[in-house]
């Protein structure tokens, strides 16, 4: 394991021309209602109207709470789910609507790493049945057989290649995502898609799969989109970061302009709250945490304007009338809110004063940014 | 804002693993093969499946093994009837038990009972396992199609199975095998079509269920984002992982196929006279209980032996391929 940062990596790399082109994705999944005559009585909006760019060869982390809608996101992107509106582009070609034989070549480009170890595998095959089947359903020529192929890649991602026939329920969580890891990697992708892929895991374990990631990335020249909830990880392996709320990206920024500067309100609310492991550091992490009041919104009926709204303790009348739009507030750092976080909240006391403003500001004289 | 370092970059620890014997790949235990080693710790599962496999052989040997312990089928044997009690029952105790007759012989006609016996079991597994067969077919069909296409497919596949199974089948089956011809041969179709045609939404319920639970597997979507078809999905994906409940139900529902043959047999609508059954020995029988309980309880205990062991083993095979140890 090298010590290279991400930065560095980053840096090494030109990372100029765009992989992926998402713009204005929608994924609203019907409700019905009725045995026979289905009716449509609504939608759940899980991904409504997002935008963002992924670099060749970096990593965009993506993060947010359950139910923002990352993971519906990843599979919209991967295609496994067809999008309701909008555009996916990759490298240049429109894959929003192709039809699963017109994916198949696609398929070798974009691959998906899973969350969940245990179901990620397939328990009736063998490892060696498991990673060799990408081979199989591509009909990818492999120069010393499928077998000598697998264990190569079981070499790479740290397992012991003479464990071809074996079964995953011989394997302990970390080992199985090593083989999830490995079946990505047959088909030689471009981008990878992990969907929270090392939210199942240990602690310890984590970091050994987290680390492994960054290590493929470097070798094998690999873009990742990489969606968590914790955002240590996401601190870790990403090069920028996307924050999602309900359904809607709210602010992207380079890693370290994101973690030192968070300009949405709910990324710093949602920065105050990663558990600080130091108990020197705690109290005072404690006192700064911001609590958010209330539940999340349904995203069958989301609320008007921004979506934070209801949360924010910024939020007033403009923001309940105008969606923020994605605006540039500083180089690279996309933020959509109407009143962007200053400096002086990023102290508790900055934050009442902030919020006492707000509610001082009658509805009529608020004026539109 | 500090963000503690959860998971500061360690070094990447070899993952824990047996030392593997080097040149040698190392053999993983499959789950069918876990299941069979429980199998074979379950006594009475395992008891089930040897008198099942001795039920099977004697059907398929019946004509050696007759040829050996019995007489022709239909061969007769009046001295073996007392004349002095109406001509009825057998000469000798125990419904004329002997060395050369070994479960008796039939009242009146003192045919061997014995040779009856094992070519009942013939016809009985015959029809049982080709209904059985036949129902696994469309109950997988079926089963799949609804769970894994869903939407209309399911709503229209699901009702016609509640259709079926809310149909009274035995009185459909009495009307349809009475209007069609006595044959030997057309009667056994017909019944494994009548039984397998109606026993099938059973398989097909349990095949529906699972394919809806696998389907939301992320192996199911990995194996999309390779670019697998939906055939290789159900082939490759899906099939391997219904074969044991696929495989515990079947043998469930072949001794509810016996039973289900030697009633419509009782109620005179099985295969024709004169081929052996033993719903027929046994609706023969009650005419006769009074002056030979003997023949109405040998017929009645190969049935029960039959269906107990099915029972049995079905109930071993189901604990032996448990789901919880799926994992």
């Amino acid at each position: 394991m090298s010590t290279t940062t991400s930065t560095e990596r980053a840096a090494a790399r030109p990372a100029t021309d765009d992989l992926l082109q998402v713009t204005g994705l929608e994924k609203h999944f019907p409700i019905t209602r009725g045995a026979f005559i289905r009716r449509t009585v609504g939608a759940v909006r899980a991904v409504d109207g997002i935008d963002f760019t992924v670099r060749s060869g970096e990593t965009l982390g993506l993060v947010g709470e359950s139910g923002c809608g990352k993971s519906t996101t990843g599979r919209l992107i991967s295609r496994l789910l067809e999008p309701t509106g909008g555009k996916v582009v990759f490298e240049g070609r429109d894959i929003s609507h192709l039809s699963n034989r017109e994916m198949r070549p696609l398929r070798r480009e974009v691959q998906m790493i899973f969350q969940d170890p245990y179901s990620s595998l397939n328990p009736r095959h063998t490892v060696g049945t498991i990673v060799g089947a990408p081979f199989r359903v591509q009909d990818i020529p492999t120069s010393q057989g499928v077998k000598r192929a697998v264990q190569d890649l079981l070499k790479l991602v740290g397992l012991n290649p003479e464990h071809y026939n074996r079964y995953p329920h011989e394997f302990s969580g970390g080992q199985r995502q090593r083989i999830g890891i490995a079946r990505a990697l047959a088909l030689r992708p471009k981008l990878i898609v992990a969907d929270e892929p090392v939210s199942a895991l240990d602690v310890s374990i984590q970091a050994q799969v987290v680390n492994l990631l960054g290590d493929l990335q470097r070798e094998l020249n690999l873009t990742y989109v990489f969606i968590a909830h914790d955002l240590s990880v996401v601190k870790h392996i990403s090069d920028r970061v996307a924050v999602m709320y309900l359904g809607k990206i709210v602010e992207v920024a380079p890693r370290d302009a994101l973690y030192a500067t968070p300009m949405h309100p709910y990324t710093l609310a949602l920065l105050s709250a990663v558990p600080v492991p130091d108990p020197d550091r705690r109290d005072r992490a404690q006192r700064e945490r911001i609590l958010l009041t209330g539940d999340v919104p349904s995203p069958i009926d989301p609320p008007s304007g921004c979506r934070f709204r209801t949360r924010c303790w910024k939020a007033r009348e403009l923001c309940e009338r105008e969606v923020p739009p994605l605006r540039e507030l500083a180089t690279g750092h996309v933020v959509a809110c109407h009143f962007p976080v200053e400096e002086a909240e990023r102290t508790p006391g900055g934050r009442a004063a902030a919020q006492q403003a707000a509610a001082s500001v009658p509805p009529a004289t608020t004026t539109p940014v | 804002m500090t963000v503690g370092p959860v998971t500061s970059p360690t070094e990447t620890q070899p993952v824990e693993e047996a030392p593997a014997v080097p040149g040698t790949a190392i053999e993983g235990r499959s789950l069918g093969r876990i299941a069979w080693t429980r199998l074979k710790r379950d006594r009475v599962a395992l008891a089930g499946g040897v008198t099942v496999l001795l039920l099977i052989l004697v059907a398929i040997l019946a004509p050696l093994i007759n040829k050996a312990f019995g007489h022709p089928v239909n061969e007769y044997h009046q001295d073996k009837i007392d004349p002095n009690l109406g001509g009825i029952p057998p000469v000798g105790t125990w419904g004329g038990i002997s060395s050369e007759f070994l479960l008796g012989v039939q009242p009146v006609t003192g045919r061997d009972l014995f040779s009856q016996i094992i070519y009942g079991a013939q016809t009985s597994l015959l029809i049982a396992f080709a209904a059985t067969l036949l129902a696994v077919a469309i109950g997988i069909v079926v089963g799949i199609s609804a769970g894994f296409f869903g939407g209309w497919l399911d709503s229209l596949f699901s009702r016609f199975m509640d259709l079926i199974l809310a149909f009274p089948l035995i009185l459909f089956a009495i009307a349809l095998i009475s209007v069609l011809p006595p044959t030997r041969a057309f009667r056994t179709l017909v019944m494994i079509v009548v039984i397998g045609g109606f026993s099938w939404p059973y398989i097909g319920r349990i095949v529906r269920g699972q394919t809806l639970s696998l389907r939301e597997r992320e192996f199911v979507e990995s194996a999309r984002s390779i670019g697998a078809s939906n055939l290789r999905i159900i082939f490759k994906e899906l099939l391997p992982n219904l074969a044991a409940p696929i495989l515990v139900y079947s043998t469930l529902i072949i001794p509810t196929n016996i039973l289900f043959e030697a009633a419509l047999s009782f109620l005179g609508v099985g295969v024709p006279p004169p081929t052996p059954s033993w719903g027929r020995l046994l609706s023969d029988a009650v005419q006769y209980y009074e002056y030979d309980p003997i023949y109405m309880f040998v017929p009645g205990m190969a049935i029960f032996i039959t269906v107990l062991a099915f029972n049995l083993f079905g109930d071993g095979l189901r604990d032996a391929l448990d789901p919880k140890a799926n994992r």
